[in-house]
């Protein structure tokens, strides 16, 4: 397709290829950061702590508690709950029920809070109305859909 | 925001650390995860820069224009506010295309594009409109059919079949816009009703 329009592919590839360079080398310091956040908290015992503490909320929708800080610091930060991520895979393999529930959970949610304030800042908007309470529902209505679809699928 | 967030968990850590007497475990792990961030970042690379390559081909060969014409109907339907002809559908079209095929970078620079267009046809009010509302309301449920760098942790953690939770994935994004779109479109119309 792009050799009969006559566009020169091989360039075009190495611009864009040079984007996803750029994109993995600016994150590589956030996630050196993230990554050791999550494990002092792993190996200090406050994530299992944590874990332990909002058990019984979770239970409610079918979450195991595990996962939970991974749908709330998601909320916040994508790179923070990539960090989380990782960890999961760390701990119980990317192909464990946890580990495929995180990828499913993450591949269906957005950062609220980051792409609010991005967007609304850039169009000078104080009064938000009903866009968090939006984007609320679609994340609750993601991370359900997550858990359903993981206990019938795998 | 992050500031806050990493700084706990960092105080929290080391806190829980010293309680629990598992310092040393704090210490290591810290190191450990240093190191691993980079190894990640550059077995990354390859996989990134080779799906972005691609994603500008398919750019320059006006794939991904003709997919914005085929969601001008969808458009008009969601955002029944602006004008037919303005200049924020082609913005706001991108910013989805480029979503759904996982090019956050190329899509917030065309998001905010149309946030300011949005902003001038809002009578540069700071009270969002209802279109501001489900254009971000419609970003933040995940638009992302196919989470790249999802799969490509996952490869670099060894597992059996990276690719596996692809359908799961796309599903659940479905749900999770579907109920966003479902909110907008019924926001909108209370919104109307009681003005």
């Amino acid at each position: 397709m792009g050799l009969s329009s006559k566009t020169p592919v091989y360039d075009e590839f190495i611009e864009g290829a040079k984007d996803g360079f750029r994109v993995v080398k600016d994150i590589l310091p956030t996630l050196i950061g993230l990554m050791v956040g999550v494990g002092i908290l792993r190996a200090s015992g406050a994530l299992d702590m944590l874990s332990g503490l909002l058990a019984p909320i979770t239970g409610k929708i079918g979450l195991a508690p595990e996962l939970l800080p991974l749908v709330l610091v998601k909320m916040f930060s994508s790179s923070a709950a990539t960090g989380l991520l990782l960890d999961i895979f760390k701990e119980y393999g990317p192909d464990s029920y946890f580990g495929r529930l995180a990828s499913i959970i993450l591949s269906s949610t957005e950062t609220i809070f980051y792409t609010m304030a991005v967007y609304f800042m850039a169009a000078g908007v104080t009064k938000t109305r009903y866009t968090l309470a939006g984007a609320l529902t679609a994340t609750l209505a993601g991370t359900i859909a997550s858990v359903i679809i993981t206990n019938l699928v795998f | 925001m992050l500031n806050y967030l990493w700084g706990l968990m960092i105080v929290i850590g080391i806190i829980v650390g010293i309680f629990n007497g598992t310092m040393a475990n704090v210490g290591n792990a810290a190191i450990n995860s240093s190191k691993e961030a980079v190894t990640l970042c550059v077995s990354m690379l390859g996989v990134m820069a080779m799906w972005t390559g691609m994603m500008q081909v398919a750019k320059k060969c006006g794939i991904t224009s003709s997919l914005t014409k085929a969601l001008r109907p969808v458009i008009r339907r969601l955002f029944p506010d602006i004008p037919e002809e303005h200049v924020v559908n082609e913005y706001i079209a991108s910013n989805i295309i480029a979503n759904i095929l996982g090019l956050g970078w190329a899509a917030t620079p065309m998001g905010l594009m149309a946030m300011r267009e949005l902003r001038k046809l809002n009578g540069n009010s700071h009270i969002a409109s209802c279109d501001m509302c489900t254009l971000l309301i419609v970003n933040i449920s995940s638009l992302q059919l196919i989470p790249v760098n999802i799969i490509a942790y996952r490869s670099q953690y060894g597992s059996a079949n990276p690719a596996e939770i692809l359908a799961a994935g796309i599903l659940a994004t479905c749900i999770s816009t579907l109920a966003g779109v479902i909110f907008a479109v019924t926001a909108r119309k209370l919104g109307r009703r009681s003005s």
